[in-house]
């Protein structure tokens, strides 16, 4: 049985640990790194991913690849919490002779892959879900994206790739954050409906809101059950800077930084 | 060196031929390609046909999902015409294979057809003279420019022993042999004093070496020099070699002064200050729109056997 007081607490502490990053290493993007806590705290902490923190290169465990890069420092406390690297790391994030930096790369025990360049991680993780195929293997191939990510060009000849292979071992994550850089994804490029999009490049897509954990653990069982021939992807309804009022809602909160009063009233609104 | 066997052949059908022998027995080789064909692919894909992926005109793609391949072990030929594969991608193949395989070894093949003026009536779209400088410019690559089909042919080992992202920069012509046998300890040297001269020494890469060979028979006492590895070749080799000269003439179908051939030789005498007269033929300052054979085009651009032969008189009168 999944204990989701456990997983919310979880998520909780996440979040703390990652504004707490932040306060550390101000270059991180913060707002990006929070829309995504929930999703990670049910990958992680619900019996969903199979890792070995001491063994990372495991065969048997699922590959997760973080194509949105700048936005997963929420993933730092979680690999710390799980064993992948020292919790102490997590105070020198940034720091001279750390291997946490602003956007994680390969270096980083559970980061598959280098992922400050966005748009590759989808056509990487095909390849990877490919070859575990081929195999007859089990393990899954998990990827996570940004909706501002899904303007790069090479997305799509992923997309496309994945459903004409039948690349039922992969699971893509859209973290629905619905602003960019400059200004709300709509307004950049339209993409809506985003789910029919997907659909017609034979993805079996599921929506869920990425801050309900009992949706998105429902969600990815659904994927791990399921026994066909398409890929999955979960378009994941997000808030950019969720639990810190000053961030919602403000079309520039990718490139905002919390200052130290800003930053200790955002933890202890928490 | 020279061999008996002259028949000429492209070095893409033979190199694509003996992975198709090694496929069998190697489960982990998988072929890939951006919707280019050659006719000993269409065996590939009727009796591989779960590791052969055409993955559409889609470069980008290519290179990420042999990434993936790469990152499960698999041995990856990853094959498009060559402006489109190493420019297309150029992002890619940086982050993907040469960032990351210096923490994760990664074995893809980048097999790039159409170097130079291979296919010299398509335009300059088609031409491919930035291949050299731009792969030279990523570290952890190696960078393989053959001369010949024996080269591309015993590379096809060599490739799958050496765990690292490789560009093969192939030219799309049939041409005779000019090595016989190509080893490992070839392939590591990474070049091949094919002619011992005295004075002149012609330094060239793929298909200019076939005309430095030429220039070399009428002349007396030129030397010629292959160099068919760009990145990982054996310095100190071909410093010994050079150091016998007093002047040495690079040619290479890319653009000249860019870092190419010519700065790879120049930056190796600069290093090791020895003051040898260098002379760079190769592409110029523009993009060629003429059309005509591939001797015209070399003519336009000065790289043609007389215009080799006229520099090296000038020097040497």
């Amino acid at each position: 049985m999944t204990d989701f007081n456990l997983l919310a607490e979880k998520a909780k502490w996440i979040r703390r640990k990652t504004l707490e990053v932040h306060q550390i290493a101000p270059e991180t993007r913060v707002a990006s790194s929070l829309s995504c806590v929930e999703i990670f705290a049910v990958l992680y902490y619900g019996q969903i991913l199979k890792y070995n923190s001491k063994d990372i290169f495991w065969s048997d465990r699922d590959r997760v690849i973080i194509s949105k890069g700048h936005g997963a420092i929420s993933l730092y406390p979680v690999l710390a919490d799980l064993g992948f690297f020292e919790m102490g790391e997590l105070d020198r994030v940034c720091k001279k002779d750390s291997f946490l930096g602003a956007i994680p790369d390969v270096i980083i025990p559970g980061f598959e892959t280098t992922n400050g360049s966005l748009g590759n991680g989808l056509g990487v993780a095909c390849g990877m879900a490919l070859a575990l195929k081929r195999r007859k293997r089990n393990e899954k191939v998990f990827v996570m994206l940004g909706d501002g990510e899904l303007n790069e060009g090479a997305v799509w000849e992923a997309l496309m790739f994945a459903g004409e292979h039948n690349l039922s071992n992969l699971i893509a994550i859209v973290d629905h954050n619905k602003i960019a850089m400059l200004d709300y994804c709509e307004n950049i490029i339209d993409m809506r409906p985003l789910e029919r999009k997907f659909e017609v490049f034979n993805w079996n897509v599921e929506k869920a809101d990425g801050h309900d954990i009992r949706q998105l653990h429902s969600v990815f069982e659904g994927f791990l059950e399921q026994n066909n021939d398409s890929p999955k992807m979960l378009i994941a309804d997000t808030v950019k800077g969720k639990g810190v009022p000053s961030l919602e809602g403000d079309s520039l909160c990718h490139i905002r930084s919390l200052d130290a009063n800003a930053m200790i009233s955002a933890i202890n609104g928490l | 060196m020279m061999n008996n066997n002259m028949q000429n052949r492209a070095m893409r059908d033979v190199f694509i031929e003996t992975i198709y022998n090694r496929m069998s027995a190697d489960e982990s080789i998988f072929f890939l390609t951006a919707d280019f064909g050659s006719p000993y692919l269409d065996q590939i894909r009727k009796d591989f046909s779960d590791r052969f992926i055409n993955v559409g005109i889609a470069e980008q793609n290519l290179v990420n999902v042999a990434t993936g391949l790469a990152l499960e072990n698999c041995v990856v030929y990853a094959y498009a015409i060559a402006p489109f594969l190493t420019m297309r991608a150029y992002e890619q193949i940086r982050t993907n294979l040469a960032i990351s395989s210096q923490v994760r070894p990664l074995n893809v093949n980048l097999v790039g057809v159409g170097a130079g003026f291979s296919y010299g009536l398509s335009g300059p779209t088609h031409h491919c003279y930035e291949d050299l400088t731009i792969m030279r410019l990523l570290p952890n690559m190696v960078l393989f420019s053959p001369s010949d089909w024996k080269l591309a042919e015993g590379f096809v080992d060599y490739s799958t022993k050496v765990n690292k992202p490789k560009y093969i920069r192939f030219d799309g012509k049939a041409m005779p042999p000019i090595y016989d046998i190509v080893d490992d300890e070839l392939l590591s040297r990474g070049f091949c004093e094919l002619v011992s001269g005295r004075k002149v020494c012609i330094v060239s890469t793929g298909y200019m070496t076939h005309k430095a060979l030429e220039v070399a028979k009428g002349l007396k006492d030129v030397g010629v020099v292959d160099v068919f590895m760009l990145q990982t070749l054996c310095e100190e080799g071909l410093l010994r070699v050079l150091k016998k000269y007093e002047l040495i003439v690079t040619v290479e179908e890319a653009f000249v002064g860019k870092g190419g051939l010519d700065s790879l030789v120049a930056g190796l005498l600069r290093k090791n200050d020895l003051n040898i007269r260098m002379e760079s033929l190769g592409i110029g300052e523009r993009y060629v729109f003429e059309l005509g054979p591939r001797e015209h085009l070399h003519e336009i651009n000065h790289i043609d056997c007389e215009s080799i032969a006229s520099t090296i008189r000038r020097h040497m009168m």
